[in-house]
C-alpha cells in the first residue's frame, strides 16, 4: 500500500498510509476506535475507492478495483459481522468459494453438490469443522462460524487475506485458537494476512508485525516488543483509556 | 396563462389527498416493514364509514369536521383489529409474507363492503358550503379544494410534532431506523406496532372521508388508492414523511399539468415518475439506504434436494398428469392447461424471488410480453404456433435484460416497485397503442393450428413445456449458477469477496425468469384464443406473488404447489359462489397464519421434524 | 337493500327453481351467462335480476319448444381470459345450449371469438363495442344492445341542432371512450362542417383526476362538451364541473348519462339540460313497459334499471330465436336468430340478418332535476334500425367469413 488516503466530507479518515505485507506474514493493524482501520481495510478490499495512493498485489496495481475484481486477483477477506451463505450447508459454503475460484459459476446443468467436495472437506478439516460439514450455518456456534469464514476465504486460494476483527464476539480461549490456526495456515500456505484486532493479547501473541493507526495516520510500525515500548502508541492508548479486551 | 394558477392549485389539492393516504402507509412500513396492501381498503372503509356518519349528522362545517374525525377513529379501530387478528401472527414470517396476509384482507374487505353498503356508489350530498368557490384568476376555484390544500401541510405538521415531541414518536422514529435496536431496548414491540398501525389506518380513513365531498364512496377506491399511495411512498422514500409530502406535491402537480399537455398520459404518468425517480435515486427522493436485511438472510433455511419419497410422489403426479386427458372432460383439461401455465408463472417468479432474492410486483409484464410477442407475430406475420412459442421467451428475455439493467441495482421494496412501474408501463403500451395491439379489446384469433387445437393436445403441449421448463429451472438452481445466485442473495458482500458478480448473477436470473414466464404467456394466449392487456394488470402480477408465497419460497416444489392450489381454489370458488373473494381472502389469511412458510415449506418442516439438528 | 341481499344470497349457479321444471316435460334448454358480477355489480346485478324474471316469465308461458329455460350465471371478474375459461366450462361441463352475457367490450369480443372458434351461439347483451358485430363480427355472435355507434350517432344528430361550434371531448381512456369520441366527431362534423374540436381529455377509467380535468377543459373555452365518462368518474367530474362552473352556458352531450345507474348517484347535483342517451325507467308508459316495470318491482322491490331492461330483453330475444329456429342445434339457431323479431319492454326489435345486431333502440332526452334527483325529460325512443348506417356500409365493415 502506498500513500493511501480517504476523506469523508472533508474529514480525512485515512491519510498517506504506506506499508507492505509479505507472504506468510501476520500483520496486525491496531488503533483506537475511529482510527481509520475499517476505512483502510475497505480500500484494500475494494469496498471503498481510495482518494489517493495505490495498492499493489505482487506488483500489480489493484487500486480502485471493485471488491469482486480484487477478490479474483487473490485477496480474501472475512467480515467483522460474520457473513456466510445461510441457505447452504457448511460444506456448500466452502464449495461455493471453490467454484467461484475456478470460474465455474456460469454452469447451469451439472449439480453443484458434487463439485470440489473433497477439496471443501479438506479445507474444513484444516479449520476443524469436518464434523459440521452437513449442518446449516445458522445452527453453528459463533466460533465455528468464524472458522467457516476462514475456510470460505481460503477456498478462493488467496495470496492476501484480510481479516476485520476476526475474533470479535468470541470467548478468549476461542480467539487464541482461531488466530493460532490462522497463523499456522499463513505459514503453511505462504499466505499474507492483514488483520485488525482489539484484543492486544491476541495481537502480541500471533502477529509478526504490528501497524498502529491513529486518526488516519500510521504512527508506529514494528514487532510486538517494539510497539509495546513505543511512546506514541502508549500515549494514544493511555489517552483513550482503551487497552485490551475488545468490545 | 390564466389557467396556470388554477391548475397549480388543483394539483396542490390532489397532492394533499395523496399525502393523507400515503403518510399512513409510509409510517406503517417504516416501523413494521409490512407492505400493507390493505391500506387502500382502509381508505375505502373510511369513505363508506364517513358517508354513513356524515349523512346522519347536521350539515354544518363543525359537524362535518366531527364526523371526519369520528371516521378516522373508526378506521383506526379497524386497523387495530386487522393488526391484532392477522398481522401479529405473521411478523416473524419471512419478508413479504405479510403482503399475502394483507392481500387476503383486501379481498375480504371488498366483499364485506359490498355486502354492507351495496353495489351502488354512495356520493355524500353536498351542503351549500361544500359547493362554494372563490374567484381565482378570473375563474372559480372550489372552496373545499382550498381546505384540502391546507389540510396536507397541517397533517404533516401534526405528525412532525408527534414524531419529534413525544416519547412515542421517538420510539417510532427509532424503530424506523433500526427495528432490532428498539426491540433490544426492551420496548414493548407489540404495542408499538399496534399503535402505529392504528395511526396509519386512521390516516387512511381520514383520507377516505375527506375525499367524499369531491367523489363518492365506491368499491373501486381500494385498488386505485393503493397503487397511487405506493407510488408516493416509494418516490418519497420508504418510511419518510417529508419524502411522502414532497412526492405527493411532485405527482399532484405533474398530473395537473401533464394531462393538459398530453391528455392520454393519464394511464401511466405516476408510474413513469416512479420509474424515473428510482432509476436516479434508488432509495427514493428522501429515503435512506435500507439496512442490509440481516434477518432475511438468517431466516432462509438450507435448501436441500427433495427426499426420495417426494421425488416418487412427483413422478406419480406427473404420470397422472400425462394420463389426465383419458379421464377428465374438456373443461377440466382447460383448467389443467391453465394450471400448467400457472406453474410456469409461479416457478419463474420463484426463480428470481426465492433464490434470486428479487421480489417482483410486476411479473405479469413478462407473461404479457410473451403473449403479445406470440399474438403480434401471428397477427402481423402469420407466424405459426411453434414460432410463437419460441419468440415469446426470446422477446420476454430481451426486454427483461434491458429493463433488468435498471432493476438489479435496487433492492427490497424499491426493486419490487420498480418492477411494478415497468409492468404498468408495459400495460399502458399494450392498452394505448391501439393500432398495433388492439388496445383493451386485445388481439383475437390467437388459436393453435388444427393439429394442436383439441383441448387434449393443447394440454399435453402445455404440460410438456411447463414441466420441462420447471425441471430446467430446478436443474439450474442445483447447478453452480443456482448456488451462486443464492450466495448473492444470502450475503452480497460475502459473495463479492469470493469473486462473484452479484449484479450479473441477478440480471441473468431476471432474464431466465422473464423468458420462462413469457413462454407461459404464449401458451396461455393460444389456450384462450386472444391476448389482452389484463394479462399485464396489477392483479395478475399479484396472483403470481400469491402462488409463490402460498406454496412457500424456500422449496423448489413450493411454487408448483402454490400454483396448483391457487388455480384449483380460484376456479372452484368462482364457479360456486358470488362471494368468492371473501372466501378466497379468508382462506389466504388462514393459510398464511397457519403456514407462515408456505404450504410446501410447512410440509417440508413436518417431514424434517426430528431428522435434522 | 333488496338488491344487495339478492346479490349476496343469489350465488352463481342455476337460477331456475326446480318447481318450475315440473310442468314441462323435456329437459331444460340451458343458457350459460357470463358477466362481471363482482367487478361491475352496480350494473350487472339489476341485469341478472331481470334475466331471472324473464326466465320465469318464459317458463310460465310454457317454455320454448315445450322445454323450460334454465339460466346458469358465472362471474368473469372483469377479465376476458376468465370469461373464455368459463365459457368452456359452461359449454363442456354444463352442456349449455346458448352462451350469453358480457358487460365489458373486451369480454364480449373474447366470448364472440370463443363462439366462432368452437361453433357455439353467443348472444351478447350489454357490450357496446362496434367491433363485436362489424370488424370482428362472426357468424355465431349476436348483440342486443345499441352499440357505441348507435348511441353516438343520435347524440351527434341532436348536437348538430345546437349553435355550439367549439367542442371539446372528455372520455375514459379505453376502447369505449375512444370509439364514442371517434363516432361523435365524425358524425357531427359530417352534419356541421363549421364545427371545430378544440381539445380532448382522456382520464384513466375509474381514476379521473376530476379537478384537473375540469380545469383543463375550462381553459379550452369550449361552447360544447361531449362526455363519455360514466360511473364514479362521472360523479367526480360533475361535482368539480358544477363547482367550477364548467357546464354553465355551455351545451353538453353525454353518452349513457341518462341511465339511472349513472344518473341516480348524482342526486341533487345531477346536471340540467344535458343531452343524453339513457333510460327513463318508470316514466315510460307503454303497456309492455308498464307490465315489465310492475313485475320487476313486485319481485325485487326496486325500480328497473337500464341493465334490467337489457337483461329482460336478452332472455326474451333468446327465447324467440330458439323458437324460430325450432331447435337448439347451433347452425339452425344461427339461421333462426337472423331476422328474428321479439318483443322488449321498450318495443319490438329484431336481430338484423345483415350484421346480427339487435335493433333495441335508444332513449334520448335531456336531463333535469325533479325532487332533488336527476331524471330524463323530453325523451323519445328511437328504434335501433334507424340508427344504423346503410346496408352497403355495414357489408363493407363485416368480414366475409361472418356470413
Amino acid at each position: 500500500m502506498r500513500g493511501l488516503s480517504k476523506s469523508f466530507g472533508g474529514v480525512r479518515a485515512v491519510s498517506d498510509v504506506s506499508f507492505a505485507v509479505a507472504p506468510g506474514e501476520m500483520l496486525a493493524l491496531i488503533g483506537p476506535n475511529g482510527a481509520g482501520k475499517s476505512t483502510l481495510f475497505n480500500m484494500v478490499g475494494g469496498q471503498l475507492p481510495p482518494d489517493g495512493g495505490s495498492v499493489l498485489l505482487g506488483g500489480d496495481a489493484i487500486t480502485g478495483l471493485g471488491p469482486r475484481a480484487i477478490a479474483r486477483r487473490g485477496v480474501g477477506r472475512t467480515f467483522q459481522v460474520t457473513a456466510t451463505f445461510g441457505s447452504m450447508t457448511v460444506r456448500e459454503n466452502v464449495q461455493m468459494a471453490i467454484l467461484a475460484h475456478h470460474g465455474e459459476v456460469w454452469r447451469f446443468w451439472r449439480p453443484a453438490a458434487e463439485r470440489h467436495r473433497a477439496a471443501a472437506d479438506a479445507l474444513l478439516a484444516q479449520v476443524g469443522l469436518a464434523a459440521q460439514a452437513d449442518r446449516a450455518t445458522g445452527v453453528l456456534a459463533y466460533g465455528d462460524l468464524k472458522r467457516l469464514e476462514l475456510a470460505i476465504a481460503l477456498g478462493n486460494a488467496p495470496r492476501l487475506l484480510l481479516m476485520d476483527e476476526p475474533t470479535a464476539g468470541m470467548a478468549p480461549a476461542e480467539r487464541v485458537g482461531l488466530m493460532h490456526l490462522t497463523r499456522h495456515l499463513a505459514t503453511e500456505r505462504g499466505l499474507a494476512v492483514l488483520f485488525t484486532e482489539h484484543d492486544m493479547d491476541v495481537v502480541f501473541d500471533v502477529s509478526d508485525r504490528i501497524l498502529v493507526l491513529d486518526r488516519g495516520a500510521l504512527i508506529a510500525e514494528g514487532d510486538g516488543p517494539a510497539i509495546r515500548a513505543d511512546p506514541a502508541v502508549r500515549r494514544v492508548y493511555l489517552g483513550t483509556g482503551a487497552t485490551s479486551g475488545g468490545h | 396563462m390564466d389557467s396556470v394558477l388554477p391548475q397549480l392549485l388543483t394539483g396542490l389539492a390532489t397532492a394533499s389527498s395523496l399525502f393523507l393516504v400515503a403518510s399512513g402507509l409510509t409510517i406503517i412500513f417504516g416501523v413494521t416493514r409490512i407492505v400493507n396492501f390493505s391500506h387502500g381498503s382502509l381508505t375505502m372503509l373510511g369513505a363508506y364509514i364517513g358517508w354513513s356518519i356524515l349523512t346522519r349528522l347536521p350539515r354544518d362545517p363543525a359537524w362535518f369536521a366531527l364526523g371526519i374525525l369520528l371516521t378516522a377513529l373508526a378506521t383506526a379501530l379497524i386497523g387495530v383489529l386487522i393488526e391484532r387478528v392477522v398481522l401479529r401472527r405473521v411478523y416473524r414470517a419471512p419478508e413479504l409474507f405479510q403482503l399475502l396476509a394483507t392481500f387476503g384482507v383486501v379481498l375480504i374487505v371488498q366483499d364485506a363492503t359490498l355486502w354492507l353498503w351495496g353495489a351502488v356508489e354512495l356520493p355524500l350530498p353536498r351542503p351549500r358550503w361544500l359547493r362554494g368557490f372563490v374567484e381565482v384568476a378570473g375563474g372559480r376555484f372550489p372552496f373545499y379544494d382550498l381546505v384540502l390544500i391546507a389540510i396536507g401541510p397541517v397533517v404533516l405538521g401534526l405528525l412532525w410534532l408527534v414524531m419529534n415531541r413525544t416519547r412515542w414518536g421517538t420510539l417510532v422514529r427509532a424503530a424506523t431506523l433500526d427495528r432490532e435496536m428498539v426491540a433490544a431496548l426492551g420496548v414493548d414491540q407489540r404495542r408499538l406496532f399496534t399503535s402505529v398501525f392504528a395511526l396509519g389506518a386512521g390516516l387512511a380513513g381520514l383520507g377516505g372521508a375527506l375525499s367524499l365531498p369531491n367523489a363518492s364512496a365506491n368499491l373501486g377506491i381500494d385498488l386505485s388508492v393503493i397503487t397511487d399511495a405506493f407510488v408516493v411512498v416509494v418516490v418519497g422514500g420508504l418510511g419518510s414523511l417529508p419524502g411522502a409530502f414532497v412526492a405527493s406535491l411532485l405527482i399532484g402537480i405533474l398530473q395537473a399539468f401533464g394531462i393538459v399537455l398530453v391528455p392520454k398520459i393519464t394511464l401511466v404518468l405516476v408510474f413513469l415518475v416512479m420509474a424515473v425517480v428510482l432509476v436516479f435515486r434508488p432509495n427514493g427522493l428522501m429515503g435512506r439506504p435500507q439496512a442490509e436485511a440481516r434477518e432475511a438472510a438468517l431466516a432462509a433455511p438450507v435448501v436441500r434436494a427433495a427426499p426420495p419419497a417426494l421425488r416418487w410422489l412427483g413422478a406419480v403426479a406427473l404420470v397422472l398428469a400425462v394420463l389426465a386427458p383419458f379421464g377428465a372432460g374438456d373443461y377440466y383439461l382447460t383448467v389443467l392447461t391453465d394450471a400448467c401455465v400457472a406453474i410456469l408463472f409461479a416457478t419463474s417468479l420463484h426463480f428470481m424471488m426465492g433464490p434470486g432474492g428479487m421480489a417482483s410486483f410486476g411479473h405479469a409484464a413478462w407473461f404479457g410480453i410473451g403473449a403479445y410477442a406470440a399474438g403480434l407475430l401471428l397477427h402481423w406475420a402469420g407466424a405459426p404456433m411453434p414460432l410463437g412459442l419460441l419468440a415469446a421467451p426470446v422477446a420476454a428475455g430481451i426486454v427483461a435484460a434491458l429493463f433488468g439493467w435498471f432493476v438489479v441495482r435496487l433492492s427490497g421494496v424499491y426493486l419490487s416497485m420498480l418492477t411494478l412501474a415497468f409492468a404498468q408501463i408495459a400495460w399502458a403500451v399494450s392498452f394505448q397503442w391501439v393500432e398495433v395491439t388492439g388496445g383493451d379489446n386485445g388481439l383475437l384469433g390467437v388459436w393453435p393450428p388444427d393439429w394442436a387445437r383439441s383441448p387434449r393436445v393443447t394440454y399435453w403441449i402445455a404440460l410438456a413445456l411447463s414441466v420441462g421448463v420447471a425441471l430446467l429451472l430446478r436443474r439450474a438452481l442445483y447447478a453452480p449458477y443456482g448456488y451462486a445466485l443464492r450466495a448473492a442473495r444470502d450475503s452480497a458482500a460475502r459473495a463479492q469477496s469470493i469473486g462473484l458478480d452479484v449484479a450479473r448473477l441477478r440480471l441473468v436470473a431476471l432474464v431466465i425468469a422473464g423468458a420462462a414466464c413469457g413462454l407461459g404467456g404464449a401458451i396461455f394466449s393460444y389456450g384462450k384464443g386472444g391476448v389482452f392487456p389484463t394479462y399485464i394488470s396489477i392483479p395478475h402480477s399479484v396472483e403470481a406473488l400469491l402462488m409463490v408465497l402460498l406454496g412457500g419460497l424456500q422449496t423448489v416444489a413450493g411454487p408448483i404447489v402454490g400454483a396448483l392450489v391457487y388455480t384449483g381454489l380460484a376456479d372452484l370458488l368462482v364457479r360456486s359462489t358470488d362471494l368468492w373473494r371473501l372466501v378466497l381472502g379468508a382462506v389466504i389469511v388462514l393459510l398464511v397464519t397457519a403456514f407462515p412458510e408456505g404450504i410446501a415449506g410447512a410440509a417440508r418442516r413436518l417431514w424434517l421434524r426430528g431428522r435434522e439438528a | 337493500m333488496a338488491v344487495t341481499r339478492r346479490l349476496v344470497l343469489g350465488a352463481s349457479g342455476a337460477l331456475a327453481a326446480p318447481g318450475l321444471l315440473r310442468a314441462q316435460g323435456g329437459a331444460p334448454i340451458r343458457i350459460g351467462e357470463i358477466n362481471s358480477y363482482t367487478a361491475q355489480p352496480a350494473f350487472t346485478v339489476p341485469y341478472r335480476n331481470a334475466m331471472q324474471l324473464a326466465v320465469e316469465g318464459v317458463n310460465a308461458r310454457g317454455g320454448v319448444l315445450g322445454r323450460p329455460l334454465e339460466l346458469i350465471t358465472r362471474d368473469d371478474a372483469g377479465r376476458p381470459q376468465d370469461a373464455v375459461r368459463l365459457a368452456g366450462e359452461l359449454v363442456n361441463d354444463q352442456k349449455v345450449d346458448v352462451l350469453a352475457g358480457a358487460y365489458l367490450s373486451n369480454v364480449g369480443l373474447a366470448l364472440g371469438e370463443y363462439a366462432a372458434q368452437n361453433k357455439r351461439l353467443y348472444v351478447g347483451g350489454e357490450p357496446l363495442t362496434d367491433a363485436m358485430v362489424w370488424e370482428k363480427g362472426n357468424r355465431y355472435t349476436f348483440r342486443l344492445r345499441p352499440s357505441t355507434y348507435m348511441q353516438a350517432s343520435i347524440l351527434a344528430e341532436e348536437a348538430a341542432k345546437l349553435p355550439a361550434k367549439r367542442w371539446v371531448t372528455v372520455a375514459p381512456n379505453y376502447e369505449f371512450g375512444q370509439s364514442g369520441v371517434k363516432w361523435f366527431r365524425q358524425l357531427l362534423a359530417a352534419r356541421r362542417p363549421d364545427v371545430q374540436f378544440v381539445g380532448e381529455q382522456w382520464p384513466a377509467l375509474g381514476r379521473v383526476d376530476a379537478g384537473a380535468t375540469v380545469q383543463a377543459l375550462e381553459a379550452m373555452r369550449p361552447e360544447g362538451i361531449f362526455n363519455v365518462l360514466f360511473g364514479t368518474d362521472l360523479t367526480n367530474f360533475v361535482r368539480q364541473g358544477n363547482t367550477r362552473g364548467l357546464f354553465e352556458r355551455r351545451s353538453v352531450a353525454s353518452l349513457l348519462t341518462g341511465e339511472p345507474e349513472y344518473l341516480d348517484p348524482l342526486g341533487d347535483e345531477a346536471p340540467e339540460g344535458w343531452i343524453v342517451t339513457g333510460y327513463p325507467g318508470e316514466m315510460i308508459d307503454t303497456p309492455a313497459h308498464k307490465a315489465f316495470a310492475s313485475a320487476y318491482r313486485g319481485k325485487f322491490n326496486a325500480k328497473p334499471m337500464c341493465g334490467s331492461l337489457v337483461g329482460y330483453a336478452l332472455i326474451n330475444s333468446i327465447a324467440a330465436g330458439i323458437a324460430k329456429a325450432g331447435s337448439v342445434e347451433v347452425e339452425r339457431m344461427v339461421e333462426g336468430f337472423r331476422g328474428v323479431r321479439f318483443d322488449t319492454p321498450a318495443g319490438p326489435a329484431e336481430y338484423r340478418a345483415i350484421d346480427q345486431q339487435g335493433t333495441l333502440g335508444v332513449y334520448v332526452g335531456r336531463t333535469a332535476l325533479r325532487n332533488n334527483a336527476g331524471v330524463m325529460t323530453d325523451w323519445r325512443y328511437i328504434d335501433g334500425k334507424d340508427l344504423l348506417p346503410s346496408d352497403e356500409v355495414v357489408r363493407g365493415l363485416r368480414p366475409a367469413s361472418a356470413s
